[in-house]
């Protein structure tokens, strides 16, 4: 049988008594819950409180031409805690034109990277973040690559990389 | 701000411009034999002493991650090999464990023994090359090629399984690309056999060695606190004295059945993390050795009417379910059932948790496949670890935390 990660039920419950009714699935055993961007923060906060102390991942996914969705990009905090080997997904939905969320960074230093990346291929901006700059492209790539609008084989980018002679280095 | 004017920060009554005047920047990679791979590190020095370290990637970015969303499960296999040139096999094994979580596909009893068996080799010959490293950058030629040769074995034993040594692409959605055969397993016990009397001698080389010793205890020490704080996962971590391991805390394929124990150490420099990977090795040659005698027979792949796994040419010329089976598989508007979902899956790879979130539109490509991987946060953790040391112990402390560039990149 597939593994099963301990219930979250509890959690939730505090959650929704301390942020009001979220928004809670479970697939495959995975809990998600949906919490409001402007409360981003301060969710993380307290479930870094209640033993989530391990910040797995951040990431994003686009859902530009994604089924049914109502937001353009969907935040991901994968949670976890080393003592009671509970699982949590945060999930944070932003929207164009102004795709902003406060940064983790205060509560997990693993952030710091991965949020850089998130700004990186999505453009999502973090506030507070410090040192937000690009992480794998270069520093003067204008676009950010994994939204669905940047087509798979790039913008010509490539091509118009300014080719350094020896005598110009 | 671009790296070549980046300020760093040296806490201190008298920081600011004028009394970084002597300060020395080191650049340090992308092309140096001693980051192993393409990674860069731009370095303030004080005489010898490391002040500040400024890691810096993407030199081997190759948007694995917009690929995946471009190439079906069984093709995208092939990516995860190039991920991590160190034990491809394990990532081979976490991507395909993340497609059937998200699918809910059950495997077979032989499969998960089967993937079991060459994630732990896997793990072996991760560890061999990372300690091997720590080993030839401090000096210890001899146990780098100790290492080595037994690598050798384990790319032999793959190269007889699936055909390739290096990017073996080894796993499909629902099962693997090969069975194993009588000579493979004749030729993991043979390595099982052998491999004991060459980590006895790795560890009477170095273990104990005062040169060793010297260079790597007490440097780049990260407490328990900041090695969970900073997301750091797998012996990293578990040198730092998190107990935290996905095959026991969150047991996948056969690793519920099977006997092993968790490597940990508490000092958390990198002595710690060498003696977690030789005796992780242990461990994992125990659980291979388990795994191997109790290797379940019957059906590899999951049964044909689940239509997930391809069948095999028998099936195909010899049932009319195989024959449909093989026919929706290959038809571009048939193939898996994919739910609009998205689900994550990790797994417990050599070098930490190595994770996919992946998210299903209904087609056959994921259309978002996202990579967890441990060396991007590990290598954030650099700075924090060399500050205060020597410009020589730079590569003892890379090397400890193994970092395998194109996973950082992707």
């Amino acid at each position: 049988m597939p593994f099963t990660p301990p219930p979250v039920d509890d959690v939730l419950a505090g959650l929704a008594d301390r942020f009001g009714t979220l928004d809670v699935s479970v697939y495959r055993g995975q809990t998600r819950v949906v919490v409001p961007a402007d409360m981003s923060f301060d969710a993380l906060a307290w479930l870094k409180e209640r033993g989530f102390d391990l910040l797995v991942d951040v990431t994003c996914v686009d859902y530009l031409e994604y089924q049914d969705a109502k937001h353009r990009y969907g935040l991901v905090y994968l949670l976890a805690s080393t003592a009671t080997n509970q699982r949590l997904t945060v999930r944070v939905f932003v929207d164009d034109p102004d795709p902003t969320v406060k940064s983790a960074v205060p509560l997990w230093a693993g952030a710091n990277w991965l949020e850089r990346e998130v700004w990186d291929l999505f453009g999502i901006r973090f506030t507070g973040h410090p040192d937000l700059r690009r992480l794998v492209m270069p520093e003067e790539f204008t676009a950010h690559p994994l939204r669905k609008d940047y087509p798979l084989q790039g913008r010509g980018e490539r091509h118009n990389f300014p080719v350094i002679t020896r005598d110009h280095s | 701000m671009s790296i070549a004017t980046a300020t760093f920060d040296t806490t201190g009554p008298e920081a600011g411009a004028r009394s970084e005047d002597y300060l020395w920047t080191l650049n340090f990679g992308p092309q140096h034999p001693a980051t192993h791979t393409t990674l860069r590190l731009v370095l303030k020095l004080d005489g010898e002493r490391v002040v500040d370290a400024m890691p810096e990637m993407g030199y081997l970015h190759s948007g694995f991650e917009k690929i995946g969303e471009h190439l079906t499960f069984n093709q995208y296999v092939t990516v995860t090999d190039r991920m991590n040139y160190i034990s491809p096999m394990a990532n081979n094994v976490a991507w395909h464990h993340a497609i059937e979580t998200l699918l809910g596909i059950q495997l077979t009893p032989r499969c998960t023994y089967i993937r079991t068996i060459i994630a732990e080799l896997a793990r072996i010959s991760d560890h061999l090359l990372s300690n091997g490293a720590v080993g030839l950058d401090t000096g210890a030629f001899t146990f780098f090629l100790y290492g080595f040769y037994q690598r050798e074995v384990i790319y032999d034993i793959f190269e007889t399984l699936c055909g390739a040594r290096f990017t073996n692409s080894y796993t499909r959605v629902g099962g693997v690309s090969q069975d194993f055969t009588p000579l493979v397993i004749e030729k993991i016990r043979a390595f099982i056999r052998t491999f004991p009397k060459t980590l006895n001698d790795m560890e009477r080389l170095l273990t104990r060695n005062r040169i060793f010793v010297d260079r790597t205890k007490g440097v780049g020490v990260l407490t328990k606190e900041e090695a969970i704080n900073a997301s750091a996962t797998g012996p990293v971590a578990r040198a730092s004295g998190v107990t935290r391991d996905l095959r026991k805390d969150e047991p996948y394929l056969a690793y519920a059945d099977l006997d092993f124990q968790v490597c940990c150490a508490s000092a958390g420099d990198c002595y710690s993390r060498y003696l977690v990977r030789m005796q992780e090795m242990r461990e994992s040659l125990k659980l291979v050795a388990q795994a191997l005698e109790n290797l379940p027979a019957g059906d590899v792949n999951v049964s044909i009417d689940q239509r997930v796994a391809g069948p095999t040419k028998q099936q195909v010329y010899s049932s009319i379910e195989g024959t449909i089976s093989h026919f929706e598989l290959s038809m571009a508007n048939r193939g898996f059932e994919v739910p609009h979902e998205e689900s994550y899956a990790a797994i417990e790879a050599p070098n930490g948790e190595l994770g996919f979130y992946v998210v299903g539109d209904g087609s056959e490509n994921a259309y978002r496949a996202r990579c967890r991987p441990p060396s991007v946060l590990h290598f954030a953790l650099f700075p924090q670890l060399i500050r205060g040391h020597t410009l020589s112990d730079v590569v003892a402390v890379l090397g400890s935390l193994n970092i395998i560039a194109a996973e950082l990149d992707r």
